[in-house]
């Protein structure tokens, strides 16, 4: 990387569609070896920002630096160091599996004496090396998005970009591909930027950028934006419900609401809290829980809805953009 | 199997030792060479594993040949007392001209084919030039169908030609030549045409009434005008030709028989010489094909 600056460094980016601003003016920063999660719903922009980073999209307006390399003027230098893995498959199933690396590194002019060792290594990384002979028509979901992974990363790539790498797999298969992302990450000297939409999936990340309808909304370490969102939520089952929101609220000051069969309240130190709630709290308590904030909480916080009702909202959004986008 | 299916369950990682790192080289004509190479071995790979795809490739010509062929064989004993020639002999360098066609229309079809299952994708975003990609496509698209024409040039002893090397060199090298224009053609088409569906409809369109005007079933001249004209415009007449001529000229013919059923191709009384047909197909094929790379390097 030329004089060791950041990954990926984006100022003002902005990408329109006809009318639609599909990204309007995001800046951001990645330093090398970061795992950089893009989270939002879909329709957020996270994809038409990717695409963008990855040269597949012209930005309207503002500037991408990947690999300290221009975007728009310096494409092929882009291209030679990211490794890409789409949401959609991008493999021929009429070929086995190692025949698809070996087009790729041929592609990609990987030298030849290096070719066999390095695809042999990232078969055996992911997993695969057994089934190299195999047509990839024959392998799983899960495998082929492993195959993706090791074809993205075959090249040795600076930074990796994978938009929605999990996106449609089983649970196991989802934290077996995490598994191998991090195994990577201690593995070779290589930046991660990945999008999803998946909550639990984002707390793996060193850093997250939010994004909403086009714009970032909040970017920190996962830690960080929990601790912003502050408060433990706690939800108590009570003999009388009514009674214990009103000695909520007169003895301790809380404002607390029933949600899903429980009374629910945000206090600043949910354990510590407890003991004084059964000490003081005249109601019988039949259960108590503690949670702290999850990133579902903190998206909440941002943009004002869950992410599964920002997504139920911004599909004819995203519809329009995507069509735009293929194009 | 059991090693296979342990190894396809997710949570078999190894950890990594030492990491082969790889560095991607500046792009050049080396690059690009590996590139058109590479494009072109994976049209012979999916050619050669798609046993299916060379042996229903048969069925078609097999039928002129042999059933039309024969048939109107008939017909044509009948009529003419003072020496004759076979159909068959006569129509066998148009079927190796359909059927390359053929071919080559579906390996520029595969483009269409590799937008529609993502792997175009693949080819597009990697650090080579778009010009590369097209170019093995199309001398893999050709390679390929030259591949399937030799099927039909081995059968050439049902249609009465001779197996002389030399023949079978320059029918190979023609229909090699053929190829790559239409293939050329049809990958231009593909760089637009984004459905399958789409595609095959408009082939089919295309390459029907071109086989028709081409010569490939009867000789071109004392036609109709109208029917004179729209041959001549047709650029498979200019490939079909040569093979002809290469087919008659190793048959043991009277001058007389030559003439009527080989006369060549010509421009209002001028015969058109070998080499320029040839040079029209060549600069066709090269035409079409640097259209289609322009369109690529649009697209994206």
């Amino acid at each position: 990387m030329p004089g060791g600056g950041p990954a990926v460094e984006v100022d003002g980016l902005i990408r329109k569609f006809g009318e639609v601003e599909a990204v309007r003016g995001i800046g951001l920063t990645v330093a090398p070896g970061e795992i950089f999660g893009f989270l939002g719903p879909n329709g957020a922009g996270k994809s038409t920002t990717i695409n963008m980073l990855c040269t597949l999209l012209k930005p309207t307006a503002g500037t991408a630096r990947v690999a300290g390399y221009d975007v728009v003027a310096e494409r092929d230098s882009v291209r030679r160091n990211i490794g890409l893995v789409f949401q959609d498959p991008t493999l021929d199933g009429y070929l086995s599996g190692e025949q698809n690396l070996r087009f790729h590194a041929e592609l990609y002019g990987v030298p030849r004496n290096v070719t066999a060792d390095r695809i042999r290594q990232v078969l055996e990384m992911v997993g695969l090396w057994d089934r190299r002979a195999d047509l990839v028509q024959t392998y799983s979901g899960g495998m082929k998005r492993r195959l993706e992974i090791a074809r993205g990363l075959l090249h040795s790539p600076r930074v990796l970009f994978l938009d929605e790498p999990t996106v449609g797999l089983d649970p196991q298969t989802r934290s077996s591909i995490w598994d191998y992302i991090r195994q990577l990450k201690d593995a070779e000297e290589i930046t991660i930027f990945m999008t999803t939409h998946y909550m639990d999936e984002a707390e793996f990340c060193d850093r997250i950028a939010i994004m909403d309808s086009g714009r970032i909304v909040a970017l920190d370490t996962p830690e960080a934006l929990k601790a912003g969102v502050g408060e433990d939520r706690v939800r108590i089952q009570t003999a009388d419900d009514e009674a214990a929101i009103a000695a909520l609220r007169d003895r301790f000051g809380l404002e607390a609401g029933m949600s899903e069969g429980a009374v629910a309240f945000s206090v600043a130190s949910g354990e510590a809290f407890v003991p004084r709630l059964f000490a003081e709290l005249d109601v019988p308590i039949r259960s108590v829980s503690v949670s702290r904030p999850s990133l579902d909480d903190v998206f909440m916080s941002f943009t004002g809805s869950t992410i599964r009702d920002a997504e139920a909202g911004s599909t004819d959004r995203m519809r329009m953009a995507m069509r735009a986008a293929r194009r | 199997m059991t090693s296979s299916t342990r190894a396809g369950s997710p949570g078999a990682a190894v950890p990594v030792a030492d990491v082969v790192r790889v560095r991607v080289p500046e792009p050049g004509l080396r690059q690009d060479v590996r590139a058109v190479k590479i494009v072109l071995h994976r049209e012979l790979i999916r050619f050669w594993r798609d046993k299916l795809r060379m042996v229903s490739g048969l069925v078609q010509p097999v039928l002129w040949l042999l059933v039309m062929g024969t048939g109107l064989s008939n017909l044509m004993a009948s009529g003419g007392a003072h020496g004759n020639i076979d159909l068959k002999t006569f129509i066998f360098p148009g079927v190796c001209a359909m059927s390359v066609m053929f071919t080559a229309m579906f390996s520029a079809g595969s483009i269409v084919w590799d937008r529609e299952f993502g792997f175009l994708r693949e080819m597009l975003v990697a650090p080579v030039s778009r010009s590369s990609i097209v170019i093995g496509k199309c001398i893999g698209g050709a390679l390929v169908a030259t591949l399937q024409g030799a099927v039909i040039v081995a059968l050439a002893g049902l249609a009465g030609v001779p197996y002389d090397p030399v023949l079978i060199l320059e029918l190979l090298g023609l229909m090699f030549l053929g190829a790559f224009a239409l293939t050329g053609f049809g990958v231009m088409m593909a760089a637009r045409i984004k459905q399958m569906q789409s595609f095959f409809g408009l082939m089919q369109m295309a390459m029907m009434p071109m086989m028709f005007l081409s010569g490939a079933l009867y000789p071109l001249n004392g036609l109709p005008a109208w029917l004179t004209v729209l041959t001549r415009f047709n650029p498979l007449t200019y490939a079909v030709d040569p093979l002809r001529q290469a087919v008659f000229s190793h048959l043991d013919l009277t001058p007389a028989l030559r003439r009527t059923f080989d006369p060549g191709v010509t421009w209002n009384g001028w015969v058109v010489p070998v080499w320029l047909e040839i040079l029209i197909v060549l600069g066709m094929g090269v035409g079409l094909m640097g259209i289609a790379i322009i369109e690529f390097r649009h697209s994206d």
